[in-house]
Order: C-alpha cells, then sequence, then structure tokens
C-alpha cells in the first residue's frame, strides 16, 4: 500500500511507484493525480550499463553476442538486429534456409516472450496470485474483478505458462543453441544446419504451444475484456505507431510477416528511418548530443545533470513520439484476427477502432500477435529444409556501416554499427523501451507511456492499480 | 596436454575442498536448515543486469520451476515476479530481510556499478520508518541486505565478477560481489554461480545442496561450486577427437572441432557437455562456439569471440 493520502477536490498530490516490479529493468513512475484522474506523469529508467561504449574497439562479429545480453527476455531480437546490422555492412546474402532458421528461432522467442510477458509479468494486475509470497504482498485494494473460478482458470494457466514458455525456450535451443542467451544467430546466417531429428523436435513442441495460445491464452484475455470492460477505454496515449516490420518472408527481404511502416496523426505512412532522431535533453546525458540520427549518435552519460530525469533517451519519428509494440504493429498490418476476435465481432485490429488504444487493446494485440506468429512457424516448419545450408562466410570490411531493423516481441529495434579497421568505431542501438518509456523530449513532449497515463482513474491513490496496468500493458 | 588452471589452482590451494558450512554461512542459516525450515526464504534483487538469470530459472524442470516456487523456497522478493510494486514492495524488501535476519538467502543477480555514489542503478525508494524518504542504489541494497543476510548467491557473471556491465569501455565502475564485499570489509559469505545466463541446474542446484545436505558445496578458487564448474569443457567435449587429429571446422557449418572458430572450451570450466541446455536439446558447442561466459573474465578475456585463443 502506497502511504499517499486521497488529496481534496481539486487538489493534486504527487504519487511515486519505484520500482514498477513485474517488467525487465528499472522503472520508476511518478504520477500527479487530481480530482481522481492522472494529470501528468514522468517515467525514469533508473540504470545504465553503458553497451554502446563497451562496444567501441571490439571485433564487429562479437556484438551480436554482447549485444542480445542487454535483455534476458528478448535476446534473439537483440542478437537479430545485430546480425541485421551486421549482414548490412559485411554486405552479405543469407540462403533461404537461413532465413528461415532465422524466423524459427525469434518466433519461437516471441511466443515465449508474450506468454512470459502476460502471465508472468502483466496477468497479476487482473488475477489473484496464491496467498504466498511472491504473489503476497499486494495492494490491499487491488480491483481484481474475477470469480472465484475465473481467478482459478487464471493461476492455473499462470502455472501452466511457465511450463509452456520453457518449451519455447527448448525451440529456441534446438536451433540456437541455448537461451538465454541464443549462440546461434551470426552474421551471415546461423551456425547450425536443421537436421530432421532437430525439426521434428521443434514441431512437436510448437503443437503444444500453440494449442495454449489458441485454446488458453487468447480466451483469458477476451475474459478479461468482460470483466474489465472499462479498461479498454484507458490508457490511449499518443495514437502514433511505429514498426519497422519482422520476419522476412522472401529471400530479398521485401516482404514482411508483420509490415514495416507508420502510423502518425492519424495517417498511413511509408517507414523512413532518416526520420528518426534522439533527444535527450531530459534524460541523464550530455546536452551537445541531443537530436542526433543514430547514425551519428553518441552515449555521453551525465548521471548528475538536473535536468535530466532519466537514463532513457526519446527517440523521436518525424520529431512526434511514437508508440511502438503488438499494438503498432497489428495496427500498421491490421491483420485477420482470430477465430475468437471474430466470434466477438472483430475481423481486423482496426475494427477495434479507438478502443485499440488502450491497456486491454495492447495485450489482445498481444495475445492475436502470438497466433500470427504461430501460424507463420508452422509455413516455415514446412519450408525449412533439413540439411540445407544456413550460412555464408562473409570477411570483416576494412570500413563500412550497416544498419539492422527488426522487431522485439516489445516493440521497434535499430542496431547500427560503423566499422573502422576492421574493428566497432561506433554503435547505437535504439531500442523499443527507449520509444514507450522515454522521458519528455526537446519539445516538451511526453513519451507515449507518459502520455497514457493522462486521465487514468486513480479513484484510491494508496492503491494507484491503474497505473502499473497501464505501464505492463506496454510489456517496458 | 598441458598443465590446466584447474590443475594449477589444486596444486596451490589445499583449501579448495572441504570448507564446512560453520566456516562460510552464518550460523543462523545453519540453524534453520537443522530445524529443517520448510520453504527456506530467499531475496533476489536485480543490479545491472538483463534479467536473463531470472528467466533461466523459471526453465528448472527437475525440480519443476512451480515446485521450487511453491514447495522448495519462498520468493519474499523479486522485482520481475513479486505482485508488489512501489513503496509497497520496498517495505517488504526490509521487512523480510529483518524477520528472516541471518537466515534468508540473497541472490544477487546483476553487477554493481560503483561510479556516482551507486546512481548508476536504482533499485527503488521508500519513506522509511521515520518517513524520510531514501532513494535505493543496488550499491545501498547489497550492502545493507548482505550483511543481514545467512549468505550470498552471486547469480550470473555479472554478479559474480562484473561481467558485460564491468568489461573494458564501461564507466559505471560496474563490479561483483565479491569485489564489492573486499572494498567495503563485507563478511557474508558468497557463492558464484556464474554464467550468461547460468544453467538452471546450476543454482537450484547449488539452493537444493545447501538445503539438503546443510553444508555448501565444494568451492574452487573464483568461488563456484566444483560440482558444476569442476570440469574442463575441452577435455571433455564430444569433438575432442577431431582436435587431436587436426580436423577443424572451417565454417560453423562444416564438420569438426570448433578450436579454429573461436571455441574457448579449453580455458572453461562448466559441465554444459554433459548436462546440455534446455531440457537437453542442445548446448553452445554443438550448435557454434563456447565463449567462455562462465569464466571471471567474460567478456574481455574471451573475445574476440570468433578467432582462436
Amino acid at each position: 500500500m502506497s502511504d499517499a493520502k486521497q488529496p481534496a477536490a481539486g487538489k493534486k498530490i504527487k504519487v511515486a511507484i519505484d520500482p514498477v516490479s513485474r517488467i525487465e529493468g528499472h522503472l520508476k513512475v511518478e504520477v500527479e493525480v487530481k480530482d481522481g484522474k492522472v494529470v501528468d506523469a514522468r517515467c525514469t529508467g533508473g540504470m545504465f550499463r553503458g553497451f554502446e561504449n563497451i562496444l567501441r574497439g571490439r571485433d564487429p562479429r562479437d556484438a551480436s553476442q554482447l549485444t542480445q545480453r542487454i535483455c534476458g527476455v528478448c535476446p534473439t531480437a537483440h542478437a537479430t538486429a545485430s546480425v541485421r546490422a551486421l549482414d548490412d555492412a559485411f554486405g552479405v546474402k543469407l540462403t533461404s534456409n537461413g532465413r528461415i532458421a532465422r524466423n524459427l528461432i525469434l518466433g519461437a522467442n516471441y511466443l515465449q516472450s508474450h506468454i512470459l510477458h502476460f502471465y508472468h509479468l502483466a496477468a497479476l494486475d487482473y488475477v489473484n496470485g496464491p496467498d504466498v509470497a511472491p504473489f503476497v504482498p499486494r495492494y490491499e485494494k487491488n480491483d481484481v474483478r474475477l470469480s472465484p473460478e475465473q481467478n482459478q482458470i487464471g493461476v492455473d494457466q499462470y502455472l501452466k505458462a511457465l511450463e509452456i514458455r520453457r518449451i519455447c525456450h527448448e525451440m529456441v535451443a534446438l536451433l540456437g543453441g541455448k537461451m538465454p542467451h541464443v549462440q546461434g544467430l551470426v552474421v551471415g546466417g546461423t551456425t547450425e544446419i536443421p537436421s530432421a531429428e532437430k525439426l521434428a523436435a521443434y514441431g512437436e513442441r510448437f503443437k503444444k504451444v500453440r494449442a495454449f495460445i489458441e485454446e488458453e491464452y487468447l480466451p483469458l484475455i477476451y475474459l478479461l475484456g468482460s470483466a474489465y470492460p472499462d479498461l479498454l477505454a484507458t490508457g490511449k496515449g499518443c495514437k502514433n505507431m511505429l514498426s519497422y516490420g519482422v520476419f522476412p518472408m522472401d529471400d530479398a527481404e521485401q516482404e514482411f510477416l508483420l509490415k514495416p511502416g507508420v502510423y502518425t496523426d492519424g495517417k498511413d505512412l511509408k517507414l523512413d528511418t532518416d526520420r528518426i532522431h534522439e533527444d535527450v535533453k531530459h534524460s541523464w546525458f550530455d546536452d551537445a548530443t541531443t537530436g542526433l540520427h543514430p547514425s551519428k549518435g553518441k552515449t555521453v552519460p551525465m548521471p548528475e545533470k538536473e535536468t535530466g530525469y532519466s537514463f532513457v533517451k526519446s527517440p523521436r519519428y518525424d520529431g512526434k513520439p511514437h508508440e511502438v509494440g503488438p499494438l503498432a504493429r497489428m495496427w500498421v498490418s491490421n491483420p485477420e484476427l482470430s477465430p475468437a476476435a471474430k466470434k466477438a465481432g472483430f475481423k481486423r485490429m482496426r475494427d477495434f477502432g479507438d478502443k485499440a488504444f488502450s491497456i486491454l487493446g495492447r495485450h489482445i494485440a498481444r495475445a492475436e500477435e502470438a497466433l500470427i506468429v504461430a501460424d507463420a512457424i508452422e509455413k516455415w516448419l514446412v519450408e525449412a529444409k533439413a540439411g540445407e545450408e544456413t550460412f555464408v562466410s562473409a570477411p570483416i570490411p576494412e570500413k563500412a556501416v550497416g544498419m539492422g531493423l527488426t522487431e522485439a516481441p516489445r516493440g521497434s529495434l535499430l542496431h547500427f554499427v560503423d566499422i573502422k579497421d576492421q574493428a566497432i568505431d561506433n554503435y547505437q542501438i535504439v531500442a523499443a523501451t527507449l520509444w514507450n518509456a522515454s522521458p519528455r523530449d526537446d519539445k516538451g513532449a511526453r513519451g507515449p507511456i507518459e502520455e497514457a497515463l493522462i486521465g487514468v482513474p486513480v479513484p484510491d491513490v494508496a492503491n494507484p492499480v491503474n497505473v502499473g496496468r497501464t505501464i505492463r500493458a506496454f510489456d517496458p | 596436454m598441458s598443465l590446466t588452471r584447474r590443475d594449477f589452482v589444486k596444486l596451490c590451494s589445499g583449501t579448495v575442498a572441504g570448507l564446512g558450512v560453520s566456516q562460510l554461512f552464518h550460523p543462523g542459516l545453519v540453524m534453520a536448515m537443522k530445524e529443517g525450515m520448510q520453504k527456506h526464504p530467499v531475496i533476489w534483487i536485480q543490479g545491472q543486469g538483463c534479467t536473463g538469470c531470472s528467466v533461466s530459472i523459471l526453465n528448472s524442470t527437475n525440480p519443476s520451476i512451480k515446485k521450487v516456487l511453491l514447495d522448495i523456497i519462498s520468493m519474499e522478493y523479486h522485482p520481475t515476479l513479486m505482485a508488489a510494486e512501489g513503496q509497497t514492495a520496498m517495505e517488504q524488501l526490509y521487512a523480510a530481510a529483518e524477520k528472516f535476519k541471518g537466515k534468508f538467502f540473497l541472490a544477487v543477480e546483476g553487477a554493481i556499478p560503483m561510479a556516482a555514489d551507486g546512481k548508476y542503478c536504482v533499485v527503488g525508494e521508500m519513506h522509511d520508518k521515520d518517513g524520510n524518504h531514501r532513494e535505493i542504489t543496488m550499491l545501498d541494497a547489497v550492502s545493507e541486505l548482505a550483511p543481514m543476510s545467512g549468505g550470498v548467491l552471486a547469480l550470473g557473471t555479472c554478479a559474480a565478477y562484473g561481467g558485460i556491465p564491468g568489461a573494458k569501455g564501461n564507466v559505471t565502475e560496474a563490479v561483483g560481489v565479491g569485489t564489492l564485499f573486499e572494498k567495503k570489509g563485507i563478511k557474508t559469505p558468497v557463492v558464484n554461480i556464474p554464467g550468461c545466463a547460468p544453467h538452471p541446474d546450476w543454482m537450484v542446484g547449488s539452493i537444493a545442496y545447501v538445503l539438503t545436505q546443510g553444508a555448501l558445496p565444494e568451492l574452487d578458487r573464483d568461488g563456484r561450486p566444483t560440482l558444476f564448474f569442476g570440469e574442463n569443457i575441452h577435455e571433455n567435449c564430444p569433438y575432442l577427437e577431431q582436435f587431436e587429429f587436426a580436423e577443424f571446422a572451417e565454417t560453423f557449418t562444416s564438420k569438426g572441432c570448433r578450436y579454429e572458430l573461436g571455441c574457448k572450451g579449453p580455458s572453461v570450466y562448466a559441465d554444459c557437455f554433459k548436462r546440455r541446455w534446455n531440457g537437453g536439446v542442445n548446448w553452445c558447442v554443438e550448435n557454434a562456439v563456447c565463449i567462455g561466459c562462465v569464466e571471471p573474465f567474460f567478456p574481455d578475456g574471451m573475445s574476440p569471440f570468433y578467432e582462436p585463443e
């Protein structure tokens, strides 16, 4: 329980939550509450390691091993962005089987990440766990509205999901060596030609995972929709959406399962990465480095800078905050949805209209996306050829630059490498959490999570449950 | 074969084996184990890490993570798993440390940044008993909680030795638990369970060993249980014969020993070759190369990863 006291009508009170638990990383949020609603918010990323500086001077090939260790939930995504940047710099073109093996590795971890996120990070915002640590203590009034029977379904699925996400990791490991972290993703493709046995073992495990998504995960999400209908109208955010595209479907890498694109101020636009820059005026980095494109990016931490309040930079597209993640990808691609969604009257993501831009809209998008990725995995398993080459060798260039774009389960991910004398001269990473959890930019515009918190009901400042719900729905 | 580092350690140090639990763990913990304390309390804190160690322990199968969480330990605090957040969470952290003083395991994941008074990693904030507002850094948390614990489990290479956050080029002065303890004069016993990430068996196994045997497993010079880190990868490698006949793989996907591709197996001690990973479906050398993630000088002493030593 927070020790904050309910403010009088018309008065503002600050409520800080630090740590925001059940996320990957260190995040603090401070909201101002007036008349039962959030009127302002600040997100603080409280940890800095300095990967970009540590990478300088190293063998470029080491980047995929090092950068995936940014995140233990989605190492495959960082490894993918990194090897794509290196593929670009080394001028190497993958084999068909290499592309498919990479998709199978990244795809299996997408399922792992989405399931882990919903059940083991977010679900305790809606479901009461058993009355033992770490499920207690919890907020005294935590607004859990499920019947005892529904709640039990949630708890049983939480426990089953522990097993399902472990199976997803086995799928990754079959082709990628181990998890976490993954050995198999390297510049030029993957390190292991899949054998018929390993593909079969992958397929066998996959069946259980797919069944869980379709028969348990998706129905539970729609059950939450009926129990918490107000959360389909809470946490709107900036309504600007960005996707780099993920899972190349052809060898020319022109078509993606989830498409690249931008949705800004209500308009669909073509992605142009030249329009990305990172502000740092409100971050603990040197002001002299603000406003740079990632290819010119610099990382000079200044933890004592008084005008800063976060170790997160503020990436902006066309100078504006953009949300990234499953909702952004599903909004941009607008694919056909699951039978469960169709039964509820939603054929495609955009049929949700403004309800998509909400706490539950983000959970729905994630669960629906899990099924779309699962369906694609089924096809890649047929396309993958046992015994066929997945790796193309290429020398380290003397001097080259490369950009690697992909989508981590939690959102758009960009790696940029600048190689000089066969070593890393500069390496820049614009991770998904930078987009979503960014502090204000140089113009003073809030980051997407900060913006999504505006208007969120906090009727009881001692139990600000909707704040955590809003943040976790982004999977920051 | 030349003298291995392990042989060297054994030659130089007769103290590697046989350190009794009384020398290493707080008497309160020993007492708790003798009393057969069910669901042993664990407080798990995270510094400069990636949550990969937490994600890895979720992969535990024997026993399953469900059994670990519900029957074997009581996870009193874990930033990624606990229901609580903010003030409720921080009160729980310190209340549990008081309640189980001298008994609980402090699991540390991630490195500890020493620069800028620890500001490079803040774990939370709270109003203490006197109503004062405090921002608690990872440096504060480890320094305060470790002496209250029965023993520290430094989980992962970051917590054990500094890992990537402590690698060349870092500005945060990231260190592992052992180095911090030396600087601060903290005497609490530490078991290092390195790996990036560590195998779930190494983590659960070390906890289980202490709880069932009432004693610590034997530790090597680098503070690791020899139970898991006692054998050399290369000497036990299924590709050893190819190495001896100089049949080296030329690319990742061709046949032969991985040494020329940069495999660090000869310098690395861990049982991956027989334990394998993720339900035994694969391991690094079968898939690619060993990059030496369990060693104190990972990553700097193990890189470039794809060049032979």
